[in-house]
């Protein structure tokens, strides 16, 4: 049945073109159009369904994060009383004054971008060079080398573990930035494949045709590489230098099995946090009445000053973050 | 001529690669395997080597009192965890697919954890008590599940809304893949199967899960093997314990391992199998009817 337009709600209702009967049947279609939708377009019912899911959702996400920026912000006074919940009585920072402290701030800083910085310039430029050799060229065994290097991401780390530490103690890598650059360097990296395969896809999707007009006007496979390859595999390269930097940033098995069994300056954010509270103990010795207790709010606070340099690279480039899921090819192609 | 020199700069540019797989890879691969068939002390003059066979092997499944518990637990967690997680994440993608509004905000929020999530973090949260949705009380959900199902199910079940949220965390990367090929999928089909009458319900069933199964599939994977490396795993603890460990040391350490490799590639095979047994014979009888 046809459901006429209506404009103005009252006017329809004054209006003599229909009877009574009609009315009633017109506004409610009108209503079952609004709530159940018709065609494509969703009813009104649906859509709200989807939005408060998706708000369930996105809270339940981000509750353990508001948590920590709230419980970061009490007192000890406002932890221990029932009534404050939510929102503190009053602004308090100390928290984050002695996690600074006890973290070591300074040192564990440059470390951790250190570790996180380093390894991956390696790791990206070995990557796309990989991916690059994968997705241009045919040689035999190719296709075992990919298996090969996509088993290698699967195998469990522990079973290389216990080899690759005793070779990297003999050879003098423990303990030094040169334990993470070295495997980078030769493709081995933190989630290397995952890297490797991001250039291999790119490349497969960039026109042969330029390569070849390159050849034909007598430029060799490496002039190919850096003058045609790499300056259009820039999404590539700032995908693959936010995750890498991401993971080495959050790595914290290496880095506890490499440069902590030895003595040495070389800390990261992630390891201070590791031992946040032996390193309160040590730094404010629990006494009688001591005022210095650890507390729920300076792990707190220790916490969110570890994720904090993330966050604000996420807050920033994270349209690069989301979008490099498509850039992957694993959804097809 | 000509092909032979393309194929050696094919070599030439995957070369650190290749050098990088065989000494991180396959020298270790190699090494880990014999150390776990000998007894391995270590002494000022370095270390000593005592062949046992698989005797490490034996130690780990008949003397370890903690390995075949830890293990079970494992097994029960990923049994219970992956499919939950896959399954949230394709359900997230599915409503975030529709025209919703502020799509990009709302993959923001659910990719963050993936930037954030690390060993320590989590660790500090889940101490705190900050990965439980406050409003869920537990004790009766538990409560409830002990009078119908038996009693390890029963606290499975509810350490999995215990932690509800670590879990949500865990999809943030699923999340993405999912949406990516949700929406590369051709709208025209669901249009022909909407003239033909099918309704939403089956067209999810007949078109969209159908055409993801591949990426279903990559999904489990990548969740499987997210779950057995991530550092909660307290089997991986156990490893590294016995690693340092006075009495035990690489050796049984290395058999440990090579152990638990064995069991995850079990269930990456089991995931396999699964996914491929359901596509042949359908795929069969569809040919017979046309």
């Amino acid at each position: 049945m046809a459901v006429p337009k209506m404009r103005n709600p009252l006017e329809f209702i004054k209006s003599d073109r229909f009877t009574t009967k009609e009315k009633f049947r017109i506004v409610r279609a009108k209503i079952a159009r609004f709530l159940f939708g018709f065609n494509d377009r969703a009813g009104f019912l649906l859509r709200l369904v989807i939005y408060t899911l998706l708000l369930c959702i996105g809270f339940v996400y981000l509750y353990p994060m508001l948590y920590m920026f709230v419980t970061s912000m009490q007192s000890l006074e406002d932890l221990l009383d029932t009534s404050v919940n939510w929102i503190p009585s009053a602004l308090y920072t100390d928290n984050y004054a002695r996690a600074y402290s006890v973290m070591n701030i300074r040192d564990s800083l440059l470390g951790s971008f250190l570790i996180a910085g380093a390894p991956t310039i390696f790791q990206v430029a070995v990557a796309a060079l990989v991916g690059y050799g994968f997705a241009r060229f045919d040689f035999r065994f190719k296709k075992l080398f990919f298996v090969l290097m996509i088993f290698s991401f699967i195998i469990p780390p522990q079973i290389l573990m216990m080899p690759t530490y005793r070779l990297f103690s003999n050879l003098e890598l423990t303990g030094s930035l040169n334990a993470f650059i070295v495997p980078a360097a030769l493709g081995q990296g933190l989630n290397s494949t995952i890297f490797i395969l991001i250039f291999y896809q790119f490349f497969k999707q960039t026109p042969q045709s330029l390569y070849e007009a390159a050849e034909v006007d007598g430029a060799n496979q490496f002039t190919c590489f850096f003058r045609i390859a790499v300056p259009m595999a820039g999404p590539a390269f700032i995908i693959a230098f936010l995750f890498s930097f991401v993971w080495y940033w959050n790595e914290t098995y290496l880095t506890t099995l490499y440069l902590t069994s030895r003595s040495n300056d070389l800390t990261t954010i992630l390891l201070q946090l590791q031992q946040f509270d032996q390193n309160f103990a040590a730094m404010y010795p629990v006494t009688e009445n001591s005022p210095h207790r650890i507390n729920e709010g300076i792990r707190m606070a220790g916490t969110i000053i570890s994720v904090l340099p993330l966050l604000i690279i996420y807050f920033f480039l994270q349209r690069y973050f989301v979008e490099s899921v498509d850039r992957t090819g694993i959804a097809g192609e | 001529m000509k092909i032979n020199r393309k194929s050696m700069y094919g070599y030439l540019f995957i070369s650190p690669w290749l050098v990088g797989f065989l000494i991180f890879v396959l020298w270790p691969l190699i090494q880990s395997f014999y150390f776990s068939l000998n007894n391995m002390r270590i002494t000022p003059q370095g270390l000593q080597f005592r062949y046992v066979g698989f005797n490490n092997y034996l130690d780990v499944w008949l003397r370890d009192m903690f390995f075949i518990q830890e293990l079970l637990q494992f097994v029960l967690h990923i049994i219970v965890r992956v499919p939950v997680i896959v399954v949230f994440a394709l359900i997230i993608a599915m409503l975030l697919n529709q025209k919703v509004k502020f799509q990009g905000a709302f993959r923001t929020i659910f990719f963050l954890p993936v930037i954030v999530v690390s060993g320590p973090v989590i660790d500090q949260l889940i101490s705190q008590g900050a990965t439980t949705v406050p409003m869920v009380n537990q004790g009766v959900i538990i409560g409830v599940l002990t009078q119908v199902f038996p009693m390890w199910f029963a606290q499975v079940i509810g350490e999995l809304f215990n932690q509800i949220i670590t879990i949500l965390w865990y999809s943030g990367v699923q999340i993405l893949i999912f949406l990516a090929v949700l929406q590369k999928i051709d709208p025209y089909l669901y249009e022909a199967a909407k003239i033909d009458g099918a309704s939403g319900w089956e067209c999810f069933w007949k078109i969209t899960l159908p055409t993801i199964k591949p990426i279903i599939l990559i999904n489990f994977v990548y969740t499987l093997v997210f779950l057995a490396n991530s550092s909660q795993n307290t089997i991986i603890n156990l490893i590294y314990m016995n690693m340092f460990s006075a009495t035990r040391g690489y050796g049984f350490a290395s058999a440990m391992a090579w152990m638990y490799a064995v069991i995850i590639a079990l269930m990456l095979l089991i995931i396999f199998f699964v996914f491929r047994e359901k596509e042949g014979p359908k795929r069969a009888r569809k040919v017979k009817r046309v």
